[in-house]
């Protein structure tokens, strides 16, 4: 009868079943049977499953649960006595806990600092609330099939932004450069950097506002200053409102004080702000250029309208310029674009039309060593446990055989790798804390401890979990994986296969380091190779100094006669820009044999006659310019590079024109070496100076010290130009720091190389002393039938020799391929050497001999006598 | 009182196996629960409630006949012990005394109001 009615519910049946007491089953399972068939005679059959799932639940009550047999009931005491046995086993061998513990705190200590500098590097800008809309006008243009870049914008564009796209843009601010200038407050004058802008710059960049309002640009002669500048300038006086003089010619009202900027912002260093307006009315030069559309002078910012689309709005200004330039100037067919703020820092550099990245590059460089470190730190703690895995097999075998799960003693090893990583941790913690002042001088950075960031914590505390779970896993693995009876019976012996993943990761270890180690010298011979190329001057004794004003050409022949009596001088010259630096580009100069419709390119220089001699550069032909011919007025001496790039075979006395006037070559130079010392120099012209320079080089003579001298010049310069603070460059400072940013990478490289190579020598040096322990019988056995100690020596070490060959093996071509790659980036570059290999392989078995023999030849000096006793 | 306090529910479950005789397992007792005071019940709960008297003593209980209705599963048959039928009358006589104590029903002996 009931046959018709369908069944009971089989998941219903199997959810009562997996928890009721077995001894209920029968009776249970019948009455809700029967109540079943009565449910579904009555009523539906579906009503009657339902109402079977409602009476199954309803059996969930503490009488009819089954009581769980073996579920330990004190899951804390548990892990208390893992955390204890583990606490106990690092005290009990204290050699390998130091190694263990110390490697991985080194290399934690790594990552955490490599970890605070990406994100300084990834949070750079972002102090600027702004920060997700502004960006930088910038175009490309193409010369000859070659497309290059400027930020350099012609002045009109500006306005034009701001009138034919002002839907697009909430605000467009026009800037000078950021450059030195004068700040004088009665006598006290300092050369600081700063911009003159358009008045809604402070509201742009949000300057956090300690005086006055964002409108403080808005009158024509105010300016901003800085909180820290205020203070050298003004000390504890109120400087709000007080009066100070730019370059020693316009007066400005302090209507501002801003905060001093982050360093991780692009305008840092900025420490005044004036209006715009000011400096067109003080600077004659801009003047000029106002209604000049093919002419870039000026640095443009915007930011873009909250609905606006960064894409959308370079796409319609892309032809502006193109629309407004001349005529003639078309074919360099100028496309603008904006450059957003998020990309300033990391992707600053431009090649053939797009962004291609930049200091991002530095990014994944560090981030990549900073997780290899970590890696190898992890490795060792792998590699150590492993190889002690033997002496707790028994521990093993009998956690097993007393009814401990697999599941249990995994949780217990990595509750001991865990161990081990929070006191590595802390450790890493107070290195980094330590070693910060330090990083950040090498690093050019200002980071501190974050303490207080919740990011910083979480990340911390994921960090110390993964590294505890990879740190952990092969040894929670493999020693849990144990078979008892073997292990209690003392049958167990990793067999020959055992140390095939510990040898691995050794050669991992070490062809990260070798790698590590070939970069960084190959990094350092760039450098060096680059400071030893030739420079075409000479830098040392060479000084010079920024004009603000016109004193110096005032006053020169005064000054010069007066500096060159004294004897501390031998020669002083003026000139537009110094000799660290490239100057302006300029085309259309037309010379005999240059080929119609080429769109020449040359790097210029305005130089008083005594240039030659004040910085000292070599003629290869011709001769230097001379204040007693006075047709020298209209002669140019250029530089091999242009000798070359014009095609000239014989260039004395060649004439070329160029705006309009013939000019004569006199002589030919060497090529200085003025801009970036990697890149290859480019065709240079040095034209005769007819206004005041910019830049005043002083040769110093050797006879004297450089004290004196410059003890001498100023006075001198107090006398004559009393309007300018005495702010002198050596030329050879100068110059070095054209490699800063190589020199850090080198730094940094170096420190990461070398922890790497102690961490994997630590390592190795646990490994050894393992082995050696191992073999303790074995060595004296071979001892008592005759093995010298230098056979038993070599005997240990072999095995790790091996290891770290077959390493250098993979690191070497692994490392060509990449630091080929890198060199490809500078024009001026060494050969990468073979001795460089060699060294490293050899440097790096060095090491090894020296890490294992301690522990090979404490075995093999081992009385034999004491070694076979033991037991 | 202490050992012998019943719940509502336990008095009527205690009263229904007596009633049931034979057939007071838990299934039918929750049936005969629901004919006669109307309220939905559980076996689950009726059951829990039949284990928690026979651990005080009220009830006893053995497995009884296997039927076709239930998939040839057998029933556990419970009985009220001496000492349940015991517990019964004391709650029978203890509310008797309250409600001849009660002003209003004095003397009238009758339940229905």
């Amino acid at each position: 009868m009931h046959k018709k009615n369908g069944h009971p519910p089989k998941l219903a049946q199997r959810l009562l079943l997996s928890f009721l007491r077995e001894d209920l089953s029968d009776e249970v399972l019948g009455d809700l049977e029967e109540k079943f068939y009565k449910t579904s005679n009555r009523a539906s059959l579906f009503k009657a499953k339902l109402n079977y799932w409602h009476q199954v639940v309803n059996y969930a009550r503490p009488f009819a649960v089954r009581k769980l047999k073996s579920t330990p009931s004190n899951n804390i005491a548990m892990f208390q006595s893992y955390f204890k046995i583990g606490w106990r086993n690092v005290f009990k061998e204290k050699g390998y806990s130091l190694i263990n513990i110390g490697g991985l705190a080194a290399g934690m200590a790594v990552a955490v600092l490599i970890g605070l500098w990406i994100y300084d590097e990834l949070s750079f800008n972002k102090y600027h609330k702004n920060y997700d809309s502004i960006a930088r006008v910038m175009y490309r243009a193409s010369r000859n099939g070659e497309t290059g870049h400027s930020d350099h914008m012609p002045f009109p564009l500006g306005q034009e932004l701001a009138q034919s796209f002002q839907n697009d843009f909430e605000y467009v601010v026009m800037s000078t450069f950021t450059e030195g200038h004068i700040i004088s407050n009665g006598d006290s004058k300092f050369t600081k950097l700063g911009n003159y802008m358009q008045p809604d710059a402070p509201k742009m960049l949000t300057l956090d506002m300690i005086g006055g309002t964002h409108e403080a640009l808005k009158e024509m002669n105010s300016i901003m200053l800085s909180e820290s500048f205020a203070k050298t300038l003004f000390g504890d006086e109120d400087p709000m409102n007080k009066v100070v003089k730019i370059d020693n010619k316009a007066d400005a009202k302090i209507t501002g004080l801003y905060k001093d900027l982050p360093k991780n912002s692009e305008f840092h260093e900025v420490a005044f702000i004036a209006p715009l307006d000011l400096y067109l009315a003080s600077n004659d030069w801009l003047k000029r250029f106002v209604d000049v559309w093919n002419s870039g002078n000026i640095e443009i910012l915007v930011q873009l309208a909250p609905h606006a689309k960064l894409d959308d709005v370079s796409r319609k200004i892309v032809n502006v310029i193109h629309d407004h330039v001349p005529e003639g100037d078309k074919v360099y067919n100028i496309q603008t674009f904006l450059h957003p703020m998020s990309k300033w820092h990391l992707y600053e550099e431009f090649k053939d039309g797009r962004n291609a990245g930049g200091q991002v590059r530095f990014v994944w460089l560090f981030g990549t060593i900073g997780i290899f470190v970590l890696l190898l730190a992890c490795i060792n703690f792998m590699n150590l446990s492993t190889a002690r895995s033997e002496r707790r097999a028994k521990e093993v075998g009998i956690r097993k055989a007393i009814g401990s799960f697999r599941s249990q003693l995994m949780s217990q090893f990595f509750s001991e790798s865990l161990l081990v990583v929070i006191l590595a941790f802390t450790c890493s913690i107070g290195i980094v804390w330590l070693a910060l002042p330090w990083f950040n001088e090498i690093a050019n950075k200002q980071i501190v401890m974050p303490w207080t960031s919740q990011l910083f914590w979480i990340s911390c505390t994921a960090f110390v979990v993964l590294t505890g779970a990879i740190a952990g896993s092969y040894p929670a693995l493999y020693l849990s994986s144990f078979q008892p009876v073997k292990v209690l019976k003392g049958a167990f012996r990793a067999g020959r296969f055992a140390s095939v993943p510990r040898k691995v990761l050794v050669v991992m270890q070490f062809t990260v380091s070798v790698t590590l180690i070939i970069g960084t010298m190959i990094v350092f011979q760039q450098i060096q190779y680059t400071k030893n190329r030739p420079v075409g001057y000479s830098r040392e004794g060479l000084i010079f100094l920024n004009m603000k004003t016109n004193e110096v050409h005032d006053h020169f022949d005064v000054v010069r006669n007066e500096l060159i009596a004294s004897g501390t001088v031998l020669e002083i010259a003026e000139s537009n820009v110094s000799v660290v630096s490239t100057g302006s580009n300029n085309g259309g100069v037309e010379w005999r044999g240059k080929k119609p419709g080429y769109l020449d390119n040359f790097n210029m220089d305005w130089v008083s006659p005594e240039y030659g001699k004040a910085v000292g550069w070599q003629f290869t032909a011709g001769r230097d310019f001379s204040r007693a011919i006075a047709n020298d007025k209209n002669g140019i001496v250029i530089n091999e590079s242009a000798v070359k790039y014009m095609g000239l075979d014989n260039p004395i006395g060649e004439v070329v024109r160029w705006e309009n006037r013939d000019w004569t070559i006199l002589g030919v130079v060497k090529d200085m070496v003025v801009g970036s010392p990697f890149q290859a120099t480019r065709q240079r012209i040095y034209l005769p100076l007819g206004w005041p320079g910019n830049v005043v080089s002083l040769r110093l003579s050797p006879e004297r010290s450089t004290h004196e001298a410059l003890a001498t010049i100023q006075s001198t310069f107090k006398q004559h130009v009393p309007g300018m603070p005495f702010d002198y460059y050596f030329a050879d400072e100068q110059f070095a720091k054209k490699f800063n940013n190589e020199v850090r990478v080198g730094k940094l490289a170096s420190v990461f190389a070398t922890l790497a190579i102690f961490i994997s020598c630590l390592g190795l040096f646990g490994l050894a002393s393992f082995v050696a322990e191992q073999r303790t019988k074995e060595i004296g056995i071979r001892k008592i039938v005759g093995a010298s100690v230098y056979n038993l020596w070599g005997m240990l070490s072999k095995d790790f020799v091996v290891l770290v060959l077959i390493s250098c093996v993979i690191a070497i071509p692994l490392s060509y391929y990449y630091l080929n790659d890198w060199l490809q980036q500078y024009e001026y570059r060494t050969e990468i050497s073979w001795w460089i290999f060699g060294v490293t392989v050899v440097g790096a078995l060095l090491i090894t001999l020296m890490t294992v023999s301690f522990q090979a030849i404490k075995a093999a000096m081992m009385n034999p006598v004491k070694s076979l006793r033991s037991e | 009182m202490k050992e012998t306090r019943l719940g509502e529910f336990e008095e009527v479950i205690l009263l229904l196996v007596g009633i049931l005789g034979e057939e007071a397992y838990a299934f039918k007792i929750a049936e005969e629960f629901e004919k006669q005071t109307g309220r939905a019940v559980s076996i689950g709960a009726t059951h829990s409630t039949l284990d928690r008297l026979e651990n005080k003593g009220f009830l006893k209980s053995e497995m009884g006949k296997a039927t076709a209705e239930r998939g040839g599963r057998r029933k556990r048959i419970f009985t009220i012990t001496a000492l349940g039928k015991r517990v019964l009358k004391e709650s029978k006589d203890f509310k008797m005394a309250l409600w001849e104590q009660y002003p209003a029903f004095a003397g009238k002996l009758n339940y229905e109001m």
